[in-house]
């Protein structure tokens, strides 16, 4: 009895290591839509930016958030403290000490990073989060069901909730204006921008710009693009004059977020063949068996 | 002559101490469920933006699927192994992963921020086939209907011929015996179908929910990160399926004054060496081959954590279960099964809680009041509806009483 069952279950875990080992060798994320060559990004340079905090006004007042008057943002002392995005601020702007010149603290507008390769695209349980074409990672909230496994699986903390409604709460981000991106109208946040610290463009033209500045102003960069290559790349880069994990991003590799997660679950489903051999495998167990004990009793 | 299950319905009376305690911890729980409802999940839970799942899926999901377990650990024994000795231990396994499989759907709508939309994941144009939470999703929706087809059987046995419905409904008696009798037939001869499927989809979920994390990347915690999460996840949810049933089994026999079932008990001890074993090796082996143990080196509730689970809830049960003489007592089997439940208790909320580490946290996650009086309540309500449901089917065996073997132990009348 102790073998029988032993030997079966050594062949079930066997059967389903082998599933997931076959396919991490082509670990390869799948996005559902094919990103575009001329997919838009946001170049941001928290060199340039001053912190003065327009582009929060700006985002409440293009998503219809409950807004205070342009003037109130003037106030610096909100800076004192580190802020996340949240349900009711889908950007914020958090301030750094500057290293090489106290007189210029660092700025940095932290929002959706709209990534290549999302993560809350692969968790969403019922694809309510989509990799548009042109770039933004929207949420759909006729779709979702309020799981908030997109929070659990995004790498940079993003995805907001309404945890204190009761009845169709949503999950709050950045959506990259994508409303207005349709009506070839820029960001708000990059619209309003007095000092044009925020670029919008073609993701692989602000490549470009963001590499050139490096070039020419080596002594003025911390020499890296964030954004780049991080978990696969990011719709939205940055550049800083300080190591970006000293300002508040996350320590990240470079391959994409569901990567291996996804080769799991694609090994383990794969044409549906392991679970249906797997079936098949018990199915012959239990009718050897019961045949067994039929000619048992028959002897 | 071989000695088989007599499943009797249990006459002990129902309002016990331990009952009315219960009852008081069901309505504690019921109270602050109508808060959450009412106001949502901000005015009872802890969670946060940076903490977006606590116990309620730690707990009343990520554990309550582990433990429900012996539903498919003793189906396989008992009916793809083929082994009629333990036909005793199928039906409380049945039910407790009967129970077990709905409270944890209760516990995942109580979570959910929008419960009332479930159903969504059922509708192909919503299907994901990269997400993990999708096919757990899917799984245990499906494995929760095998599971109430395989009950079915037991429902028949129960009533066929002895349906009495009071007043008008009277009518519907004679129809309604005759659908009974059709259904226990049809089901005796497919019945095969259903039982393969519940150990297969309890192989494919109980992976996926090992694999749920991985997606959080580096906010998880090196020890518990690892690409082999599925395969651990299965082979403690496989170890953890027959102490439950010893666990319970104990428990009824103690509650309900039977005699406890030693014989088949042991036996069941015997094959957890082995169980045991398997999971140490690749739990020990993937944390060798990563290198995870440099972060043991420095004292850290991960790391306390980490070697608090496998010691306390593998490595002294396994040596207890190997101890010939300790794995013949009561205390002993008890014990070493507890421990198992305990640790695989704490590996789930070490993976789903204490690992997860999110980036911009001010503060650490603490389960509310409301979400522990949440999560006791729901389990309560359980315990309740298992001593409810012995009480009018006939789940548990009593002992000493031989009785006809059966094709199937979940059969009805039908022959």
């Amino acid at each position: 009895m102790k073998n029988i069952s032993r030997r079966s279950f050594f062949k079930n875990s066997v059967l389903i290591s082998a599933a997931a080992l076959s396919s991490s060798s082509t670990a390869k994320a799948a996005s559902n839509e094919p990103l575009s060559e001329e997919r838009f990004g946001v170049l941001v340079d928290t060199t340039v930016c001053i912190g003065c905090r327009r582009c929060e006004w700006a985002c409440k007042d293009a998503h219809q958030l409950e807004n205070q008057p342009v003037h109130s943002y003037d106030n610096r002392s909100v800076l004192q403290t580190k802020r996340r995005p949240d349900e009711k601020a889908l950007t914020v702007v958090n301030e750094y000490e500057n290293l090489k010149d106290n007189s210029k603290p660092i700025d940095v507008k932290v929002q959706c990073m709209h990534c290549d390769h999302p993560a809350c695209v692969s968790a969403c349980i019922v694809s309510a989060f989509k990799k548009k074409e042109n770039g933004a990672v929207i949420w759909n909230g006729s779709r979702c069901i309020g799981c908030r496994y997109c929070m659990v699986a995004c790498p940079f903390q993003i995805p907001a909730y309404e945890y204190n409604k009761a009845v169709e709460p949503e999950v709050k981000k950045c959506d990259f204006c994508y409303d207005r991106l349709l009506k070839d109208k820029l960001p708000a946040c990059v619209e309003i921008c007095p000092a044009e610290a925020i670029t919008f463009g073609k993701r692989i033209d602000l490549i470009g710009v963001a590499r050139n500045k490096l070039k020419l102003y080596p002594e003025r960069y911390f020499h890296h693009v964030f954004g780049e290559s991080e978990v696969g790349g990011t719709s939205w880069l940055y550049l800083a004059g300080r190591n970006f994990e000293e300002i508040g991003f996350p320590k990240l590799g470079k391959s994409p977020a569901p990567g291996v997660s996804e080769s799991i679950q694609h090994g383990l489903f794969a044409y549906f063949v392991p679970p249906i051999a797997l079936y098949a495998l018990l199915g012959g167990i239990m009718w050897l068996n019961k045949r067994k004990e039929h000619s048992e009793t028959e002897d | 002559m071989h000695e088989f299950m007599h499943p009797k319905q249990i006459q002990n009376k129902f309002l016990t101490p331990g009952v009315i305690t219960l009852i008081a911890l069901a309505l504690n729980g019921l109270a602050f469920l109508a808060i959450r409802f009412f106001w949502g999940l901000g005015a009872v839970t802890n969670l946060d933006n940076q903490h977006p799942w606590g116990i309620w899926i730690a707990v009343d999901v990520a554990v309550g699927v582990a433990l429900a377990a012996g539903g498919f650990t003793s189906a396989a024994l008992g009916h793809i192994m083929h082994k009629e000795s333990y036909h005793i231990i199928v039906r409380p396994a049945l039910l407790t992963a009967l129970l077990g499989y709905t409270f944890v759907a209760m516990g995942v709508a109580v979570d959910l921020g929008r419960y009332y939309d479930i159903w969504h994941v059922m509708l192909p144009p919503n299907w994901n086939g990269n997400s993990a939470l999708f096919e757990v999703g899917m799984c245990v929706m499906i494995y929760l209907s095998v599971l109430y087809i395989e009950f079915l059987p037991i429902v028949c046995e129960r009533f066929i011929g002895k349906v009495n419905l009071p007043g008008i409904l009277a009518r519907l008696n004679r129809p309604l015996d005759r659908l009974l009798i059709a259904l226990d037939r049809g089901l005796n001869k497919t019945m095969f179908i259903f039982l393969i499927a519940g150990v297969v989809l309890s192989c494919l979920h109980q992976s996926s929910l090992g694999t749920l994390m991985i997606i959080a990347g580096p906010k998880m915690h090196p020890l518990w990160q690892t690409p082999v999460l599925p395969l651990l996840f299965l082979l403690s949810a496989i170890s953890v399926g027959f102490p439950m049933v010893i666990f319970e089994s104990l428990l009824a026999s103690r509650s309900f004054r039977l005699k406890p079932e030693m014989d088949i008990l042991s036996r069941l001890g015997n094959i957890m060496p082995p169980l045991l074993g398997i999971y140490l090796a690749f739990k020990i082996g993937d944390m060798v081959i990563r290198e995870s143990f440099v972060y043991l080196n420095t004292f850290s509730v991960e790391s306390v954590s980490f070697v608090l689970e496998i010691l306390i809830g593998f490595v002294i049960p396994l040596r207890i279960f190997l101890s010939r003489s300790l794995s013949r007592t009561p205390y002993g089997l008890f014990i070493a099964s507890s421990l198992v439940i305990l640790g695989v208790i704490m590996n789930r909320v070490n993976n789903f809680l204490i690992a997860y580490n999110p980036p911009f946290a001010e503060k650490a996650y603490y389960p509310s009041i409301g979400e522990i009086s949440v999560t006791i309540g729901l389990i309560a309500i359980e315990i309740l509806l298992y001593r409810t449901f012995v009480k009018i089917f006939p789940i548990i065996s009593l002992p000493g009483i031989s009785t006809k073997k059966a094709k199937y132990t979940i059969r009805g009348m039908a022959k």
